[in-house]
C-alpha cells in the first residue's frame, strides 16, 4: 500500500500536535505578563512567586483537590461531546445531585463502605435522572439539548432545590441552606497518610480528599468504555456520522438517551469530593460553577481522559497558586481567569490551524502519490482519512499509538457486528465534530 | 425570501438537525392584527386570573408591574436580538453571557466617568469587543462556535473582576465585586394619555377604576386599616386591566427602555428590508451561494457577530445603569443564556425575541412585587394552556391539543392543591414555560440553514 507514503512523518506530526498546548501555555503567560505590566507590577517576580508557592506541598494538595471535581465535571461533559451532545447542564445536575445525596447521606446510617456506596449511587442516580429529561426531550420532541439543559439548570437550581428543602422542612428555602451533617461512616477518609509515604508531613491542616480515587476510577472506566467497548464504539460512531451509524445498526435514540444518562451520572459525582471530604454536608461553602469549568477543561483536554486530567491539573494549579498574587500584592488573583481564557482560545485556534495545515500537507502528499504510478484512483479520498486517526492531542501521553495507526475503513463506523478493531485509540472528537459540520 | 426556501439538505448542519426537525411550516411572522388579538386575549386572561384567584390581586395588570416588566425584559431582549443577528449571519453565539458581563462593567465604568448616555455607548463597545473576539475566532480562524463562546463566557467574569479590582476598589462605595452607584437618565410619559409633561393621565384614571390618584390612595389606606392583607380597591373588570397594561408601556418609561424596544422594529427593517440584511441573512442560509453572488461572507459574518456583541453590551449596560444603578459581580445571572434560548424560542426573529423576553421580564417583576400574585400565576398559565388547547382543537391537531390539555390540567392541580408557591417558582416559571413551548413547538421552529457551520472561503458543498 502506498498508504504510508503520503502520511506525514512522525516528527512532523508530533510537532504539529505539540503546537496547540505549548503555544497556549506560552501565549497565556505572555498575555498575563502584559496585563501585569499594564497594571504596574513586574511579571517575572510575580510568576516566580506564583510558581514557588504553587509547588509547595500544601498548595499541591489544594491543586489536587481543586482538580478532582473539575476532572469529574469535564469527563461528564466529554461523554456527551463524544457523541456530539453538548451537556451544558452539568451545572444543574451536580448541584441537584449533591443536595439529594447529602440529604440521603445524613438520613441513613450504614456501615462505612456501604454508606459511601449508597451516597455515591444516589448522587449518580439523581444526576442521571435530571440529565435524562434532556435526553428524552431530545429524542421524543426534538428539543435541542443546549436549550433544554440551560432551562433545566435554572429549574433545578431555582425551583427543585427549593421544593426539596421545603419538603425536608428547612425553614427558608433557598440555595443558602444546609443539610444535616453526615455521620463518620459516610465520610471519605483522606489520603494524607498515603501521600506522606513519599513526602514530608502535610501541614496547614490540608487533606487530600479520598474522592480522588473515585475520580481516577471514573477516568479509567471512561477510557475503557469509549475506546474498548462495543457501546463506546457505537457512541463514537454516532458522533462522527450518525447516518452511517444508524445504517449499521446503532439505535441513535437509544444512544442519545444512554449518553445523556451516563453524562448525568458522572456529573452527579462532581459535588461529592468536597461534601464527603471537607464539609460533610451540603452548605454555604459548596462550590458552584464547576459545570462550566468542566466544559472548558473538557475542551482543552480534547475529550481524552488523559488530556482532561492534565488540563484539570493545570486549571487546579492556576487556581491554587493564584491567591499568592493577591497576598503578595502583585495583582488581583483573577488574572488567572484571563489566563484560562487565553489558554482555551489559543489552544483551540492553534489546534484548528495546525489541523488545516496538516490536511493541506497531506492533500499535497496525496496529490504527489497520485501522480506517481502507485497512486490508485481511490487516493482521492485519502487526504481526508488521516485526519481522523489522530495522534492524541496531548503528546505527554505515553499511549501515542498514532504514529502508524492503520488507515481507517472508508466509512468511519464499521458494521456494528464486527468486534472493535484495534483502531486508533484515543480519538480527539473535536476534529471529528468539526469534520461533520 | 427566496433564500430561505428549502436549501439543499445534503450538507445538513448538525446544529440544524438538533435544533429542530426540518420544518413542515414556518411559523409566520406576526402581523399587527394578530399581535392585537393576542394581546387582547392575554389581557382578558390576566383579568380573569385576577378576578378569580383565591386571593384577588391587582399586581398582574398594574401599570407599574408592566413598566418594570418592560425594563427587566430589556437585558434578555438585547441578548436575544444579539443572538438573532449572530445566528442570522450563521454564527452561534453562546458567548452572549460573557458579552453581557462585559457590557455591565464597561457600562458602569462609562456611566461613572462620563454619564449614563456614554455609559450605554461604552457598554456597547465592551460587548462589541467580546463580539469581535468571537468573530475573529469563529469566522477568521474557523474555530467551533460553541467552544469560542464558552471561552468568552469563562474569560469575561475574570476580566471584569480584574478590572474592578484595579479601577473600582479605589473608589468610594466600590470594591472588587461592585462599582460605586451610577446615575440614570430620565424617563418618558406620553402626554394626555399617561400624564406626560403635567397633562392629564387618562389611562391612570381608568386603571384606578375612575378614581383620582388621591381617592385611590385613601381607599387603599382605608382597606388596609380595615385589615385587608392585600388592599386592592375594586376596579372595572377588563377595562381597568387593559388600561393598566397599556399605561405600563407609556408611563414613566426610561429613555433607554424606549431605545431598546425601538431596536426591535429597526432590526426587522434592517434584516428584511435592506440589502445589508439580505446579504447578512444569505450568509446564514447559504454562504457558498452568497459568495458566488459576490457577497463578502466573512465581512458580513463579522458584522453580524459584532452587532450581536454590541447589543448584548447594551443589555449589560442597561442592567447596570437603569435596573440596579451599580455594577455587581454576577448580576447578569445567566440572562445571556436566557437570551440565547429566547432567540430560538422566538424563531430567530426580533419580534419573537421581544415576546419571549417579556415573559421573563414579567415573571421576574411579579415575584419581586407580590407573592400571592405568584400563586395566581399558576392559574394564569393553566388558562393560557387551556386557550391553546382550544385553538389546536379547532385546528384539528388532536395530539398536540391533548398534550396541552394535560399540561393545563397539571397546572390546575398544582394551583388547587397548594396554598402558596415557593418563592423561587416565579423565577423558575419562565424556564418551565420555555421548555413547554419547545416541547410543543420545537418542530415548527426554523433556524437559518447554515447556522453553526464553519465556513471557509472557496469551500465546496
Amino acid at each position: 500500500m502506498s498508504n504510508s507514503n503520503h502520511r506525514l512523518s512522525l516528527r512532523r506530526r508530533m510537532l504539529l500536535s505539540l503546537a496547540a498546548p505549548l503555544s497556549a501555555l506560552v501565549l497565556s503567560l505572555l498575555v498575563a505578563a502584559v496585563v501585569l505590566l499594564i497594571s504596574g507590577s513586574n511579571p517575572i517576580p510575580a510568576y516566580g512567586r506564583m510558581f514557588s508557592f504553587g509547588f509547595e506541598l500544601e498548595t499541591l494538595v489544594d491543586m489536587l483537590n481543586r482538580a478532582t471535581p473539575l476532572y469529574l465535571s469535564a469527563v461528564a461533559v466529554a461523554i456527551g461531546f463524544r457523541m456530539n451532545l453538548f451537556n451544558i447542564g452539568v451545572e444543574g445536575q451536580y448541584i441537584l445531585a449533591a443536595i439529594i445525596a447529602a440529604q440521603v447521606a445524613a438520613e441513613v446510617s450504614l456501615p462505612a463502605p456501604l454508606h459511601l456506596t449508597v451516597i455515591i449511587l444516589t448522587a449518580m442516580a439523581a444526576g442521571a435522572a435530571w440529565a435524562l429529561i434532556a435526553g428524552v426531550l431530545k429524542v421524543t420532541r426534538n428539543v435541542h439539548e443546549v436549550i433544554s439543559t440551560i432551562m433545566l439548570n435554572a429549574i433545578a437550581i431555582k425551583l427543585v432545590v427549593a421544593m426539596l428543602f421545603r419538603r425536608w422542612d428547612v425553614p427558608d428555602a433557598s440555595l443558602n441552606q444546609e443539610t444535616a451533617e453526615i455521620a463518620p461512616s459516610g465520610r471519605m477518609p483522606n489520603l494524607n497518610s498515603v501521600a506522606e509515604l513519599v513526602t514530608r508531613d502535610i501541614g496547614k491542616g490540608r487533606q487530600i480528599w479520598g474522592f480522588i480515587i473515585v475520580a481516577v476510577l471514573v477516568g479509567i472506566l471512561y477510557w475503557i468504555y469509549v475506546a474498548r467497548t462495543r457501546q463506546g464504539y457505537d457512541l463514537r460512531a454516532s458522533g462522527i456520522n450518525p447516518t452511517a451509524a444508524e445504517a449499521s445498526g446503532v439505535n441513535p435514540k437509544r444512544t442519545v438517551v444512554l449518553t445523556m444518562a451516563m453524562s448525568g451520572a458522572v456529573a452527579g459525582l462532581v459535588g461529592l469530593p468536597e461534601i464527603l471530604g471537607r464539609d460533610y454536608a451540603y452548605g454555604l461553602q459548596f462550590t458552584q460553577m464547576l459545570g462550566f469549568g468542566g466544559i472548558a477543561v473538557a475542551l482543552l483536554g480534547q475529550n481524552h481522559p488523559g488530556g482532561i486530567a492534565l488540563s484539570a491539573l493545570v486549571f487546579g494549579f492556576l487556581d491554587s497558586s493564584a491567591p499568592i498574587l493577591d497576598a503578595s500584592g502583585y495583582a488581583p488573583q483573577e488574572i488567572v481567569e484571563i489566563m484560562k481564557g487565553v489558554i482555551i482560545f489559543t489552544a483551540v485556534i492553534t489546534y484548528v490551524v495546525t489541523q488545516r495545515r496538516k490536511r493541506d500537507e497531506e492533500a499535497r502528499a496525496a496529490a504527489r502519490a497520485m501522480s506517481s504510478p502507485e497512486g490508485e484512483p481511490d487516493a482521492f479520498s485519502k487526504p481526508e482519512k488521516p485526519e481522523k486517526p489522530e495522534l492524541p492531542e496531548l503528546p505527554e501521553l505515553p499511549a501515542a499509538p498514532a504514529a502508524d495507526a492503520p488507515a481507517e475503513p472508508a466509512s468511519p463506523p464499521a458494521p456494528a457486528d464486527t468486534p472493535l478493531e484495534p483502531g486508533p485509540k484515543p480519538k480527539p472528537t473535536k476534529a471529528e465534530r468539526r469534520r461533520r459540520r | 425570501m427566496t433564500l430561505s426556501a428549502a436549501p439543499p439538505e445534503k450538507a445538513e448542519s448538525p446544529v440544524r438537525r438538533l435544533w429542530g426537525r426540518t420544518p413542515s411550516s414556518d411559523l409566520k411572522p406576526l402581523r399587527w392584527q394578530r399581535i392585537l388579538l393576542l394581546s387582547l386575549i392575554l389581557v382578558l386572561l390576566i383579568a380573569i386570573t385576577e378576578e378569580f384567584a383565591r386571593t384577588p390581586t391587582d399586581a398582574m395588570s398594574s401599570s407599574t408591574t408592566w413598566t418594570q416588566a418592560l425594563a427587566y425584559a430589556v437585558p434578555v431582549l438585547m441578548a436575544a436580538l444579539g443572538g438573532v443577528f449572530a445566528e442570522r449571519a450563521g454564527v452561534v453565539n453562546i458567548g452572549l453571557e460573557g458579552m453581557l458581563i462585559l457590557g455591565t462593567w464597561f457600562g458602569a465604568w462609562g456611566a461613572l466617568n462620563f454619564g449614563p448616555w456614554w455609559g450605554i455607548l461604552i457598554g456597547m463597545g465592551g460587548g462589541a469587543a467580546g463580539g469581535l473576539l468571537h468573530a475573529v475566532a469563529t469566522v477568521g480562524f474557523g474555530v467551533d462556535h460553541i467552544i469560542s463562546g464558552v471561552a468568552i463566557n469563562l474569560m469575561a467574569p475574570g476580566v471584569t473582576r480584574f478590572l474592578s479590582d484595579k479601577v473600582f476598589s479605589n473608589r468610594e462605595g466600590g470594591g472588587i465585586t461592585q462599582s460605586p452607584s451610577v446615575e440614570d437618565a430620565g424617563s418618558f410619559s406620553l402626554p394626555f394619555l399617561a400624564g406626560g409633561g403635567g397633562t392629564s393621565d387618562l389611562l391612570g384614571w381608568i386603571e384606578r377604576g375612575g378614581r383620582s390618584r388621591e381617592e385611590f390612595r385613601e381607599l387603599r389606606n382605608e382597606l388596609r386599616a380595615a385589615g385587608a392583607a392585600n388592599p386592592e380597591p375594586a376596579d372595572w373588570f377588563l377595562i381597568s386591566d387593559a388600561a393598566g397594561v397599556l399605561r405600563g408601556f407609556v408611563h414613566d418609561v426610561s429613555w433607554f427602555t424606549l431605545i431598546a424596544y425601538a431596536i426591535v422594529p429597526i432590526s426587522v427593517l434592517l434584516l428584511w428590508k435592506t440589502s445589508f440584511g439580505l446579504r447578512l441573512r444569505s450568509c446564514g442560509e447559504h454562504p457558498i451561494a452568497a459568495d458566488s453572488l459576490g457577497v463578502n461572507v466573512y465581512r458580513y459574518k463579522y458584522y453580524g457577530v459584532i452587532i450581536s456583541g454590541a447589543l448584548a453590551g447594551f443589555g449589560g449596560a442597561y442592567l447596570v445603569i437603569h435596573l440596579t444603578n451599580f455594577y455587581r459581580e454576577g448580576q447578569t445571572a445567566g440572562r445571556g443564556f436566557i437570551g440565547l434560548a429566547t432567540t430560538i424560542f422566538g424563531n430567530w426573529r426580533p419580534t419573537g425575541a421581544a415576546g419571549g423576553s417579556l415573559i421573563f421580564g414579567f415573571t421576574e417583576v411579579l415575584q419581586l412585587r407580590d407573592r400571592t400574585a405568584a400563586h395566581a400565576l399558576l392559574l394564569f398559565v393553566a388558562l393560557l394552556l387551556g386557550v391553546l388547547t382550544v385553538f389546536h382543537l379547532v385546528r384539528r391537531r388532536g395530539r398536540l391539543a391533548g398534550f396541552l390539555a394535560l399540561a393545563s390540567a397539571g397546572f390546575v392541580v398544582w394551583y388547587v392543591t397548594t396554598e402558596s408557591v415557593p418563592r423561587q417558582l416565579p423565577q423558575a416559571l419562565p424556564y418551565i414555560v420555555v421548555l413547554l413551548v419547545l416541547l410543543f413547538y420545537a418542530s415548527r421552529l426554523r433556524m437559518p440553514a447554515a447556522d453553526g457551520l464553519p465556513y471557509r472561503r472557496g469551500q465546496q458543498e
